[in-house]
């Protein structure tokens, strides 16, 4: 059998163990719950197995067969030749959580540049190894600022995606804690400060701002929420796409107290969505009750530089059900994809790739505005995803479907406001020839 | 002699010979959004950047460097196949909101995945959507708490674990806001039915349970168990972690448990990542399906799409479907071995931890607590050489580095003193077994101050983590500040 090298040996092992027949191994399990064999097929040959995988494969349409203008926080980015040969290196992919520093300096070392690169993106002091995404940075985010504050309502604007605020409401209900969700202004789509002052009380733990937020919009009022919120006594909590960051404020310039956010666009292929990147970083003061892994440096008994997982004591296997978070593995491999991509960009190659999904989004956002019957949604100032209006969404999106371009994503299921509304997103990825496609057969529809 | 590879590797803001000046305005974006003091990555070239990660691969141990031992970790050899083909555009490159039409592919994929896990566990049907089984575990205490909700029964708040789990799971009861009670093991190190009876009550909802628990011990009184549980009116969970040990030899839904999750990272060879991507999959009886995660992958006709209507559902616990390239590696697995494949897997992983434990103990320079026929691995102690020569489990594992070999997972189980915690997996080879007891059988005759200094050559010697503890230098700035 492949990958069992001792199938051939195996009688002679169990005569080694003075037993008669492999199944003795297994005389513990009471006769009642032994299996009949799976159902399962036999196993394969490689090549039969990649051949049955070749016609799975062709039963879906990846980007370059069907340009995607989906947003809802996942898009298509380029992704530099060498971010995957560093990934496939097997010592790095291929290991366990780096429990003995010893034998993983290269890991540990990775995860510090990363943590350092992270906070350098968002202004925090410290970030930790990775959580799984942006949507359960969230729910540990919500956690963190509770225990910090020991209040228990946390408030979060109505501008962020629906499956986050499922994630955090699952997160959070153990904990006892109240999610209350404040208005987004219809026109310009970002946080209603109104609404907010009206709902901010001594009892909020924290404040969640998404910048730039579900609908694509940049919160202009970032120094008015940061002001409100720690008038309460409460947490700053910002959502960031790491990729606008090399053009727009930092949150940590605005008073976060938390960044979180989701960073598979930095270096990580889209995957149907997963494997993801959580972001999670924060002012030193809150480090103890961060949640995940943390690299620190240190010294060998030599002198000599090194590097460790550092305040165990906030984790599981060490303080079980007192730990600040259930969380063992992370999202190791999408880390380091994300520290190798950022090293290859540097700041100047951020801030150009951040400037051109900028411009590439006013630009198309105008283009289709300016076709007749389709609308931009909110007036805010929008990074690389948008809403268009049109009053028949379905029509246009199975019109481009059926041209080979995958339309922005319909809102209306979630957001029963935005009726008719799609969230457009666009990257470096979409070629002068896809947007061009795009805009005709709109004008098609209109 | 062993000897790792051992650079002197700068920071990569240490790389940095200038930093490159910005212009820190941006045209076209207004200026009361915009970044004034960019963020300071260091520019370097490709050739250093590559260069840099290649040095810090080759001072990293991954399964491929050697066997990995790590109990209830499962490192197994993670097919090469399985990378490439999930690296396939047609795989990678597919967006999670595109038109349904547009990823059958994947959509059938994730149907027939969950259709294989349901069969090797007996569950009726699986979410592939926790990112680990961490989440797996969180996610069932979810469902177990949106059952118990359903039943008018809101007075279940108190979850029942053996002193022998691990350690997410009072982590992640806790975290769904249940109370966690731990239960001592017998003197065999199985669960204890009195005291289990005992502490068994109306507030209880769920008793979480390894199974082979974490000193590689069948719990064989798992009927009664379940019983016991299920009169109290409690649901049964079953931590997979230890799946790869009776894969085709018995099944936690014939047990009686409620909810499994397995680690698709463990027993199906997905790559660990240098701690993740995981993925935890999470499997339910026919009663508790209506309580899963959306979406749920249905099949109408040859037609697979993604359905969100289930009014009891939990509603969601990680973006979009989960971790779907690790979902992809663990079919394509599943494919390559099949049932007879998968059974022949647990055969033999259960063999190569029997055949290690018996040269081991034999050898009277290590102990072992507990029944004598073990699973997929086994736990010894180091008490003997401790008391003898002062040599602590975590002396031994230092030292099996300079070996070249990864140790053991230690004292863990937390029951047992100077613990190491052994699991080779089937992917280990016999040469490679004998060597690595050689290994430890050699360890305990050496010079006892070797031992305790020991690493002696790997990339560095052992690390001082108090001090990174007590002035924690966590970013490239706070060493600058230093």
């Amino acid at each position: 059998m492949q990958f069992i090298p001792n199938s051939p040996l195996k009688q002679q092992m169990v005569h080694e163990l003075g037993l008669k027949n492999i199944n003795d191994l297994f005389s513990d399990i009471p006769k009642t719950l032994r299996t009949p064999p799976l159902s399962l097929p036999k196993g394969d040959s490689q090549q039969h197995v990649e051949e049955h995988m070749r016609r799975l494969a062709e039963r879906n349409t990846p980007f370059h067969q069907m340009p995607s203008f989906l947003g809802g926080g996942m898009k298509p980015h380029y992704i530099p030749a060498a971010v995957k040969a560093v990934l496939s290196r097997s010592e790095f992919y291929t290991a366990y959580t780096p429990y003995q520093p010893e034998a993983s300096q290269g890991f540990l070392q990775a995860i510090f540049e990363y943590q350092s690169m992270v906070a350098e993106l968002t202004g925090m002091d410290v970030s930790n190894a990775s959580v799984y995404d942006g949507g359960t940075a969230l729910g540990e985010a919500a956690l963190m600022a509770t225990r910090l504050t020991r209040k228990k309502t946390f408030i979060i604007p109505g501008n962020i995606s629906w499956e986050k605020k499922s994630i955090l409401m699952n997160y959070t209900r153990g904990a006892g804690i109240l999610i209350r969700e404040t208005k987004y202004d219809a026109h310009t789509g970002t946080m209603d400060i109104d609404d907010l002052t009206r709902t901010i009380d001594v009892d909020t733990a924290g404040v969640y701002l998404e910048n730039p937020n579900f609908f694509g919009v940049f919160e202009d009022a970032v120094d008015d929420v940061s002001r409100l919120t720690h008038q309460h006594h409460s947490l700053f909590v910002v959502g960031a796409d790491p990729l606008s960051l090399g053009i727009v404020k930092s949150p940590g310039d605005y008073g976060a107290d938390i960044v979180i956010g989701e960073g598979k666009s930095l270096g990580n292929p889209l995957d149907c969505g997963g494997s993801t990147l959580g972001l999670f970083a924060c002012k030193s003061d809150h480090v103890r009750q961060l949640p995940g892994r943390i690299i620190g440096m240190t010294k060998d008994t030599q002198g000599k530089r090194a590097f460790c997982m550092t305040m165990q004591t906030r984790e599981q296997h060490i303080r079980r059900e007192k730990a600040t978070s259930n969380i063992c593995t992370n999202e190791g491999l999408n880390m380091l994809a994300a520290a190798v991509y950022l090293s290859l960009l540097g700041s100047t190659g951020l801030k150009e790739l951040s400037l051109l999904n900028f411009t590439k989004a006013q630009d198309l956002a105008q283009q289709i505005a300016a076709i007749p019957g389709f609308t931009l949604r909110f007036s805010g100032v929008h990074f690389n995803e948008f809403v268009i209006h049109h009053q028949d969404a379905v029509r246009v999106q199975r019109h481009l479907l059926s041209k080979g371009i995958q339309g922005g994503l319909p809102l209306h299921p979630h957001y029963p406001a935005l009726k008719d509304c799609l969230l457009f997103g666009v990257t470096e990825m979409h070629t002068k020839e896809h947007v061009e496609h795009l805009l005709s057969l709109l004008k098609e529809v209109s | 002699m062993y000897h790792s590879a051992v650079y002197e590797e700068p920071l990569l803001r240490e790389l940095e010979e200038k930093r490159a000046e910005q212009d820190a305005r941006t045209a076209g974006l207004p200026r009361s959004l915009q970044r004034t003091a960019p963020p300071h990555i260091p520019s370097l070239d490709e050739t250093q950047v590559v260069r840099h990660f290649f040095h810090l691969s080759q001072m990293n141990y991954g399964i491929e460097s050697g066997i990995y031992p790590l109990g209830s970790c499962t490192m197994k050899y993670n097919p090469k196949l399985c990378e490439e083909i999930s690296r396939w555009e047609h795989f990678s490159l597919v967006h999670p909101y595109q038109d349904e039409s547009t990823l059958q592919g994947t959509l059938q994929l994730m149907y027939d995945l969950e259709a294989a896990l349901c069969d090797i566990t007996g569950m009726n049907a699986f979410t592939l959507q926790p990112a680990a089984g961490a989440q797996g575990e969180f996610t069932g205490l979810l469902i177990t708490r949106a059952f118990h909700e359903h039943h008018k029964e809101f007075h279940r708040d108190e979850i029942i674990l053996p002193d022998t789990s691990h350690g997410t799971n009072p982590a992640s009861a806790a975290m769904a806001g249940y109370k966690v009670i731990e239960i001592p093991s017998t003197a065999e190190g199985t669960v204890d039915l009195k005291v289990l009876k005992q502490t068994l009550s109306s507030r209880t909802a769920c008793f979480m349970l390894t199974n082979p628990n974490t000193l590689g011990i069948f719990e064989a009184e798992i009927l009664d168990i379940a019983d016991l549980v299920h009169q109290a009116g409690a649901l049964l969970y079953y931590d997979g972690a230890n799946m790869n040990a009776i894969m085709g030899k018995a099944r936690p839904g014939d047990m009686g448990f409620d909810i499994v999750h397995l680690n698709l990272h463990k027993t199906f060879a997905t790559p660990h990542g240098g701690g993740g991507p995981g993925s935890g999959p999470v499997g339910v009886q026919s009663t508790l399906q209506r309580f899963l995660p959306v979406p749920r992958v249905i099949k109408k006709n040859t037609t697979y799409s993604f359905d969100y209507n289930y009014p009891d559902s939990i509603g969601k616990i990680k973006l979009t479907y989960g971790n779907v390239s690790a979902l992809v590696k663990a079919y394509i697995y599943i494919r390559l071995m099949g049932g007879n494949g998968l059974t022949e897997a647990s055969e033999v992983a259960v063999l190569n931890a029997n055949y290690m434990k018996k040269k081991i103990i034999d050898s009277g320079l290590y102990t072992m607590p507990y029944a004598e026929l073990r699973k997929h691995e086994f736990v010894i102690s180091a008490e003997r050489l401790h008391a003898d020569k002062g040599i602590r489990a975590l002396d031994i594992a230092k030292r099996l580095l300079d070996y070249g070999l990864h140790p053991p997972t230690i004292y863990f189980p937390l029951l047992v003193k100077e613990a190491l915690m052994i699991e080779p997996t089937e992917t280990e080879a016999k040469k490679t077994l004998d060597q690595y007891i050689d290994a430890l059988l050699s360890i305990a005759t050496e010079d006892p101050e070797l031992v305790k200094s020991a690493p002696h050559h790997t990339t560095v010697r052992r690390i001082d983590e108090v001090s990174a503890i007590k002035n924690p230098l966590l970013t490239w700035n706070a060493i600058q500040q230093q």
